[in-house]
């Protein structure tokens, strides 16, 4: 149940004192749960198969791996020990209860902007909402210099900013009620510019929030050998031909009429946007659509039909025609338009036309496999062709895509397809977190 | 150690089980629905291009059951002694999650009104003594009007394509106008025919028949189903029967039941379980449960539940009644007992029609569900009185796409050399300018045509197999001979340059050689009577009344239609009196 539900459950009862305060903390529990999972905790501190929240998911880094911690209420394994001021300081500061820092893949920078009653909330759901789980995660693979931790607290110092300036900054940016949740979310809890916005050398993202310019949120670097496309309005490789409708459709289902969801943002959606009311989810829309595009060089994309006159003709000359129509025409058809919220149509699709064709490439290469969710329970999916296909036909194949019906974006070569192998990421069907039924 | 508990054990995993697993959870029930098969999914084992792979799937028959673990016995007359059915041909029973459900093609018939009256509507137009001696003619015990809703609720949970005839009491197409009123329009539009579907209603329109479009679980377009399932629309690329669509168009279990039930706290999936019985109490008037095997680790479990469906095929359902001992088993002799009583078939003839050269019928394109259908010959849709038989055929052009191979080992069809330069050109000529039409009809009940267990052959788990007693009858075969005549009029008009005209022959007995259809029927049939039937009009055992036998077992006659619609709308319908009546009362919904 969602917390403003439960929340008007409660101010309908009420009977006796001792009901009100029972139901108040199921209350603030429940408005804790959503809080979760809408700062999807669950993504990287939940291992499918193992107790929620126990930690254990790993995390490849430059220096070494590190693993997420467990964040259940056991008081020598997870966070029990925590009072809710620590508990404040590690989610807004990346401050630990031992006074050192968190590395940043925790987001504290965002969620930075958690305002002081969302934070009681988390912080009682995760005391009273979780169970505690005795066990510890790995411990972190990072050899001895880089394991140090004092330096990280440099990092906050000059990177992080402090809760009050990060609240107030996010609170002063939007008069509109729904662009202010909106904004709210992205910036905050939902972390969206940890993986959408660039970031420096030293690993702080550009930009932090919607004023911050428009680095924000315009695509990041390769996440787990995805590329986080721009969620601003850019018209070709951002969000400029998606309606509110359509991010809505996306972050409830993980499919919509653009595009459906693939990669890491699979996680995101399974664990964190799905659960989300409609209210929030328009309000993370309506804040998007508002974002002005970083490049405002992209001519506006328009359907080219060349391609598919030349393929109803038969006519398969162009560079990976053929393997198109024999491998993916079937559901993507020959004019590119898919089947809307089934198969994603190409033409047009924005993660065609990104400048880094890694992801493009990599769908082809291990396919990619839509879990149930909730309110789309089916599980759609693209078959691998890394095993079919040759580093050439690959090539060929994406290049048709990327050029076709207007889409116009730049070759690829086998020997790009060669060098993107070796950030493969590996099936769904190995994923375990990703259920197919 | 207790055993396990669980408010309703469902056997088999196809269309029926996961239609009453559906409803079960709905109504709140715990559900374990236990598979004999292995788990299967259309995103990893139907996924593209693999799952089309002809050799693994229609020749190597990997969606059907393993016969070296458990078949049939069969025997064409009572004087013979049966042997068991070691190599899949005539039909096909399936064998995983989804089962036949997984493999059909996606025909998706509602019922002729007055097939399930037949005795009745046979008797009131031609008397009784129309009725062939030994022919165990009988109604089903419900009527169309009380079965509508679940039709159309199946429908909109299948994505169903079709073209009405009459919408609450209004024409509104071109679709049957043999076919009755219906509440609402079908969810999606009829499937395109493809060229050979269109001369046939060409050729069959100006014949003066009523061609129409065949209802088809194929989508025409991309569909979410009353459960959030989406379905993918069909492309025509023929691997329906025999395959797991890649496209996720063709409705399955698979793709339109179970993502959504495997969402649900309250059910649980166990496939490889292979159930051995179910198990009785003392009386023999109640089950307590079932009890499975494990078929990878070959250790036997007992589950324990206040409810229990027979989901599984047809003959599945009657050979677990009868080594469970619910009810009593049919004795064709002193004609008495109901388990194994109005085993049926369907009278099926695929005729062959070769067009000129410069006509492309292209056989490869096609889809399991999708073509034109005549029902002009179909149940009482015509006069039965100088013809003197019961029963009747849809015919239809069905061009589902004949794959490579098939396409090979057809090749040129009758006579045509089998090797060599003539073989070829045959081969090359039929895949490209012939088409298929097939009259699909019905087979009547016959008091010397049932089932029983074998006195000799057992499984691979000791227990004995299933006998089918079956042959052509006469009634059937001139039935046959009579539709495949008026084929010959509409083959011409089509333009026909050859003609194949397949029908049974007077006397012929059913071979188990080569593929007529899966829809076999009856054995455990509904009725309103305990003494000619196994199961109540609710599909509740009159014996056991908390075991519901859902599937084309509670069939009387084998009818014109494919089955799947008539087994889905059964299965919602007999749902909706466990979950609105039973549920309050458990007990017998029918006093016997």
């Amino acid at each position: 149940m969602k917390w403003p539900l439960v929340i008007a459950c409660f101010l309908g009862m009420g009977l006796t004192a001792e009901a009100t305060a029972q139901d108040s903390d199921k209350a603030i529990v429940e408005k804790g749960r959503y809080l979760a999972a809408a700062s999807d905790c669950a993504a990287c501190h939940s291992v499918h198969g193992k107790p929620e929240y126990s930690g254990g998911v790993s995390f490849s880094l430059p220096m070494g791996k590190i693993y997420s911690t467990n964040i259940t209420p056991d008081p020598d394994h997870g966070i029990g020990r925590y009072t809710e001021a620590q508990f404040g300081q590690a989610l807004r500061q990346g401050i630990r209860r031992d006074g050192s820092t968190l590395y940043p893949a925790m987001p504290f920078p965002s969620y930075a902007r958690l305002t002081d009653s969302d934070i009681h909330a988390l912080f009682v759901y995760f005391r009273d909402g979780v169970k505690a789980v005795p066990v510890s995660a790995p411990r972190n693979e990072i050899p001895w210099p880089l394991s140090i931790r004092w330096p990280l607290t440099f990092w906050r110092w000059a990177f992080a900013p402090t809760p009050h300036k990060a609240i107030t900054s996010t609170a002063g940016e939007f008069t509109d009620p729904l662009l202010a949740r909106g904004a709210y979310l992205v910036e905050g809890p939902a972390h969206c510019g940890a993986c959408h916005s660039p970031r420096a050398i030293t690993m702080q993202e550009k930009a932090l929030i919607a004023h911050d310019g428009s680095l924000y949120l315009a695509g990041g670097a390769p996440v787990d050998g995805w590329t986080p496309p721009s969620l601003r309005q850019e018209n070709r490789t951002g969000l400029g031909r998606w309606s509110e409708e359509d991010i809505v459709s996306f972050l409830r289902t993980g499919r919509s009429n653009p595009g459906s969801v693939f990669g890491s943002m699979t996680s995101a959606v399974l664990h964190g946007t799905q659960k989300l009311t409609d209210n929030d989810l328009h309000a993370i829309a309506h804040y998007l659509k508002s974002l002005p595009p970083a490049d405002r060089t992209q001519t506006p994309w328009t359907y080219d039909p060349t391609i598919t006159d030349q393929l109803h003709k038969a006519d398969l000359s162009s560079r990976g025609a053929r393997i198109y129509v024999d491998r993916c025409a079937a559901c993507h058809r020959t004019d590119g338009k898919g089947y809307p919220a089934v198969f994603p149509p190409l033409a047009g699709n924005s993660v065609m036309m990104q400048s880094d064709p890694v992801s493009l490439v990599h769908i082809v290469q291990k396919g990619a496999s839509l879990p149930a969710m909730t309110a789309a329970p089916s599980s759609i999916t693209m078959p691998a062709f890394s095993h079919k296909l040759t580093d050439q036909q690959i090539a060929d194949v994406v290049t048709f895509i990327r050029h076709a019906w207007g889409n116009n974006a730049s070759p690829v070569s086998a020997e790009d397809v060669r060098q993107f192998s070796k950030t493969m990421p590996p099936p769904d069907m190995a994923d375990d977190a990703v259920s197919l039924n | 150690m207790g055993r396990t508990h669980v408010d309703a054990v469902i056997v088999g995993a196809g269309w029926a089980g996961s239609i009453m697993a559906k409803e079960l959870t709905e109504a709140g029930l715990s559900v374990i629905m236990l598979e004999r098969g292995p788990e299967r999914t259309t995103p990893v084992e139907g996924a593209y291009p693999e799952s089309i792979d002809e050799l693994r799937g229609a020749v190597r028959k990997r969606l059907f059951q393993n016969l070296s673990q458990s078949t049939v016995t069969i025997r064409n007359t009572m004087d013979q002694t049966a042997l068991p059915y070691r190599q899949l041909a005539a039909f096909l029973p399936g064998e995983g999650v989804g089962g036949a459900g997984l493999h059909w093609s996606g025909v998706h018939f509602r019922v002729a009104p007055e097939d399930l009256r037949l005795r009745s509507s046979v008797i009131e137009r031609y008397g009784e003594k129309f009725i062939p001696e030994g022919m165990n003619l009988q109604d089903y015990g419900v009527t169309y009007e009380e079965l509508e809703p679940f039709f159309d609720k199946a429908e909109k949970v299948f994505g169903t394509s079709g073209e009405a005839y009459k919408v609450q009491g209004k024409i509104v197409g071109n679709g049957n106008v043999f076919s009755p009123d219906r509440s609402d329009n079908f969810p999606l539009p009829a499937m395109k025919d493809t060229f050979s579907a269109s001369i046939f209603r060409d050729a069959a329109k100006n014949a003066g028949y009523h061609p129409y479009a065949l209802p088809a679980a194929n989508a025409s377009r991309q569909y979410t189903n009353t459960y959030g399932c989406q379905m993918g629309p069909c492309n025509f690329c023929g691997y329906c029967s025999g395959y797991d669509c890649y496209l996720y168009s063709k409705a399955s279990p698979n793709v339109n039941i179970l993502p959504a039930l495997r969402q649900d706290p309250g059910f649980t999936l166990i496939p490889n379980a292979h159930v051995l019985r179910v198990d009785l109490d003392s009386t023999k008037t109640k089950a307590t449960g079932v009890t499975y095997l494990d078929t990878k680790t070959r250790k036997e479990t007992s589950l324990s539940a206040d409810l229990v469906i027979l989901g599984a095929f047809q003959f599945n359902n009657v050979h677990l009644m009868l080594v469970s001992g619910i009810g009593k088993p049919y004795d064709p002799v002193s004609n008495t007992g109901t388990v194994g009583r109005n085993f049926v078939y369907q009278t099926i003839t695929s005729s062959r029609v070769w067009l000129p050269s410069s006509t492309y019928t292209n056989q490869f394109v096609g889809a399991g569900g999708a073509g034109v259908a005549i029902d002009d010959f179909n149940s009482m849709n015509f006069d039965h009185g100088p013809l003197g038989f019961v029963g009747g055929s849809p015919v239809w052009v069905n061009q589902a796409g004949v794959k490579p191979i098939a396409a090979a080992i057809g090749a040129g069809g009758g006579g045509t050399p089998r090797w060599g330069s003539a073989y070829k050109n045959a081969l090359i000529n039929t895949y490209k300018h012939s088409l298929g039409i097939d009259a699909h009809g019905s087979n009547m009940a016959y008091r010397d045509v049932y089932l029983d267990l074998d006195p000799t052959w057992k499984d691979v788990y000791g227990q004995p197999l299933l006998r089918m007693t079956f042959t052509w009858k006469d009634n059937d075969i001139r039935m046959n001979q009579y539709v495949v005549s008026r084929i010959e009029p509409i083959a011409r008009a089509m333009g026909a340059t050859k003609m194949n005209l397949v029908h049974l022959n007077a006397g012929q007995p059913f071979d188990t050689r080569n593929y007529q259809t899966t829809h076999l029927g009856g054995g455990a049939i509904m009725g309103d009577n305990p003494q000619t039937s196994a199961l109540n009009r609710y599909l509740q055992s009159w014996d056991v009344s908390n075991v519901f036998v859902i599937g084309s077992n509670a069939f009387p006659q084998g009818m014109g239609y494919n089955p799947t619609g008539m087994v889905a709308a059964l299965a919602y319908w007999a749902a909706h009196h466990i979950r609105t009546t039973y549920l309050k009362s458990p007990g017998p919904l029918v006093k016997a």
